[in-house]
């Protein structure tokens, strides 16, 4: 990849190369451990969002289902059928392969959406708090720390069990993903908040800031014109981390049965059922999705490890 | 001093007050209580005579006052699902959750300082090293999966440990305990692990990290130069001064250990408080989802507080 941007030096970098010359592009090209991480995270999210190309069954199509099919191992045909599947099915003769595909376009939309959800929550109340201060300032600082007085999956499951209380009966199903979504959004906007709080307190007595000030800008222009790019870069670090998270906390509520139906199984839902299986010896219903959730939470994390490293000055 | 005791007292009352506000909230709410309660065949004048006799017809100030008042006398309603009082449900199930996070917490904190206090002495030892990268690994490794790989080995593959339960058991009073029976032990070996391992990393790396700082002060020189046995210095100088940090983390951890035994008790289906609070939630069983949000407070509020309050007793830079 080095060498296909030499040839292009004379003419006006493109934003890539320029990305890739930058500071955190060298870091990355560094670290082997970095651009591992970004590999397999790469593959999971395009295997989830070309899922339905990929994937060699429709699991959720019950015309293309055979109970005959349930319990193949991998790789071995099926004693009734005689069909092969690459990494085996389900009791209900699901292929795995094709039900980890599906499962983890679940698992990353929820984590994606509820960290999108966490982020803007907590990026304006930061904001809100940290340039305003005063009695808002206390007064959203404060929630927080009611929040943190208690682990972010308890309260992810509070607001489950709450939501879930709410909507009616018949749509709970249905619903389920977006109060899985709303549930660990609401629980982690707290880190974003507070660390958009204090960059934005160091910032808002700068001289740019004030310069937008004597010019008349009102304040959520300078809120979010002036001073949100300034405190972008932390925010991105905890983003990454906190998707780690949230990819995990999903997995855990869906494995305890307050995330996602079996009727949209997420990777957590298909380990819980893959559980059920282990003692009668079909151990690959539960493994492969195991491995497949531990590559995506292992792979996020140690990216975000890295991106903490690289964007912290005193560490350069 | 005083001030800052009765400032952090009241802080925590007011979490308990909001939190109490969330919990009668629920009751009000999510559901109706008179549905819950009543039957299909019902008339209005039953709704109202129930409506009455509740006091749901009082304003909502009198209503939450009488659920605060209600809720410190232990009476916190009665079960949707079970139809028992939801404090007698608790403080059966409570016992169990309670020597889990005992026996885990005991293991964390031992195996923690252990381990932190011998990776900060052979830093570079391969020991060390391999010691760290697992410790990375298990961070990112979910509880559940730590739990099922634990029962597929011990469980399934060598047939040594109980995968679910926990054993026989036997009364003591109002307790149940698995203590005194070799099989409630046996039973207690795989939970504890799975639910303390996450906590002693945490108590692992702190450690560590304390005791390089510590090891490069003077004091320590100097117990050196007197000739000290490396063993006393590391013991008796070094983790002493270690171990005011791992105090207030490891009082912090303790609420969160009960928290997510949630988690653990699902996967070995220990009859605990945690499997409890997630069958309620499973089943919109608001008394018993409130009333564990309420234990959990007191629990994690009082925890803090005397956290706080140690910290203060301990470091007398603190109390100006």
């Amino acid at each position: 990849m080095t060498d296909s941007t030499n040839p292009q030096k004379t003419r006006p970098m493109s934003k890539l190369a320029r990305a890739w010359d930058s500071d955190i592009g060298y870091a990355f090209r560094r670290s082997p451990v970095a651009i591992v991480s970004l590999a397999v995270a790469m593959t999971l999210v395009l295997a989830a969002v070309f899922a339905p190309l990929i994937a060699p069954y429709n699991p959720f199509d019950p015309a293309t289902l055979n109970l005959m099919n349930g319990f193949t191992p991998p790789s071995e045909p099926n004693a009734f059928t005689g069909e092969t599947f690459w990494l085996g099915t389900d009791d209900q003769g699901r292929d795995v392969f094709s039900t980890i595909l599906y499962g983890l376009r679940i698992s990353l939309f929820v984590g994606f959406a509820a960290v999108m959800l966490g982020l803007t929550l907590g990026v304006i109340a930061g904001l809100v708090s940290g340039y305003y201060g005063g009695w808002t300032d206390t007064l959203i600082m404060r929630t927080a720390d009611v929040q943190l007085t208690f682990p972010s999956i308890l309260v992810a499951m509070l607001i489950f069990g709450i939501a879930k209380g709410v909507t009616p009966v018949e749509y709970r199903d249905q619903m389920a993903i977006w109060v899985l979504i709303l549930a660990i959004g609401l629980s982690d906007w707290v880190q974003f908040a507070r660390v958009v709080r204090g960059a934005t307190m160091v910032e808002k007595n700068k001289e740019y800031v004030q310069a937008a000030r004597l010019i008349g800008r009102g304040s959520l222009p300078i809120m979010f014109r002036h001073i949100l790019p300034n405190v972008l870069s932390p925010v991105l670090v905890i983003a990454t981390i906190s998707l780690a998270l949230a990819i995990i906390a999903e997995a855990t509520l869906s494995f305890l049965g307050v995330g996602a139906p079996p009727t949209q199984p997420s990777l957590g839902t298909l380990i819980r059922v893959g559980q059920g299986f282990l003692f009668s010896g079909e151990w690959w219903i539960l493994f492969f999705p195991a491995c497949t959730l531990l590559a995506l939470a292992l792979s996020v994390n140690l990216l975000g490890d890295w991106l903490r490293d690289a964007l912290n000055p005193k560490l350069r | 001093m005083f001030s800052y005791i009765v400032r952090r007292v009241f802080q925590s009352v007011i979490v308990l007050l909001v939190v109490g506000l969330v919990a009668f909230a629920m009751f009000n709410f999510v559901g109706d209580p008179i549905d819950n309660m009543l039957g299909q065949e019902r008339t209005q004048e039953d709704i109202d005579r129930l409506r009455a006799q509740l006091g749901l017809d009082q304003p909502f100030p009198v209503q939450y006052w009488k659920f605060l008042m209600n809720a410190a006398e232990g009476n916190m309603g009665v079960s949707y699902r079970q139809g028992r009082p939801v404090t007698e449900i608790i403080s059966e199930r409570l016992p169990a959750t309670l020597e889990l996070a005992l026996v885990s917490g005991f293991l964390a904190l031992f195996f923690g300082i252990v381990m932190g206090v011998l990776t900060a002495i052979r830093r570079d030892g391969w020991m060390a090293n391999t010691v760290m990268t697992l410790s990375l690994v298990g961070v990112s490794l979910p509880t559940f999966l730590i739990g099922i790989l634990l029962i597929y080995i011990f469980s399934v593959e060598l047939d040594m440990l109980p995968s679910f339960g926990r054993g026989e058991v036997v009364e003591v009073g109002n307790w149940t305990t698995g203590f005194l029976t070799a099989s409630g032990l046996k039973a207690l070996i795989l939970p504890s692990i799975t639910l303390g391992l996450y906590q002693m990393t945490l108590i692992m790396r702190l450690v560590r990290s304390e005791m390089l700082e510590v090891l490069r002060q003077d004091y320590v020189r100097f117990a050196r130069a007197r000739g000290l046995s490396e063993r006393v210095i590391n013991f008796r100088h070094a983790l002493k001064n270690t171990l005011v940090p791992v105090i207030t983390v490891t009082g912090l951890q303790l609420g969160s250990i009960i928290a997510f035994a949630i988690i653990t008790e699902t996967v070995f289906q220990w009859p605990g408080v945690g499997l409890l609070f997630i069958n309620a939630v499973q089943f919109v069983d608001v008394p018993v989802m409130a009333a564990y949000l309420m234990m959990i407070s007191v629990l994690f509020v009082g925890i803090n507080l005397i956290v706080d309050l140690l910290y203060v007793a301990i470091d007398p830079r603190l109390r100006g």
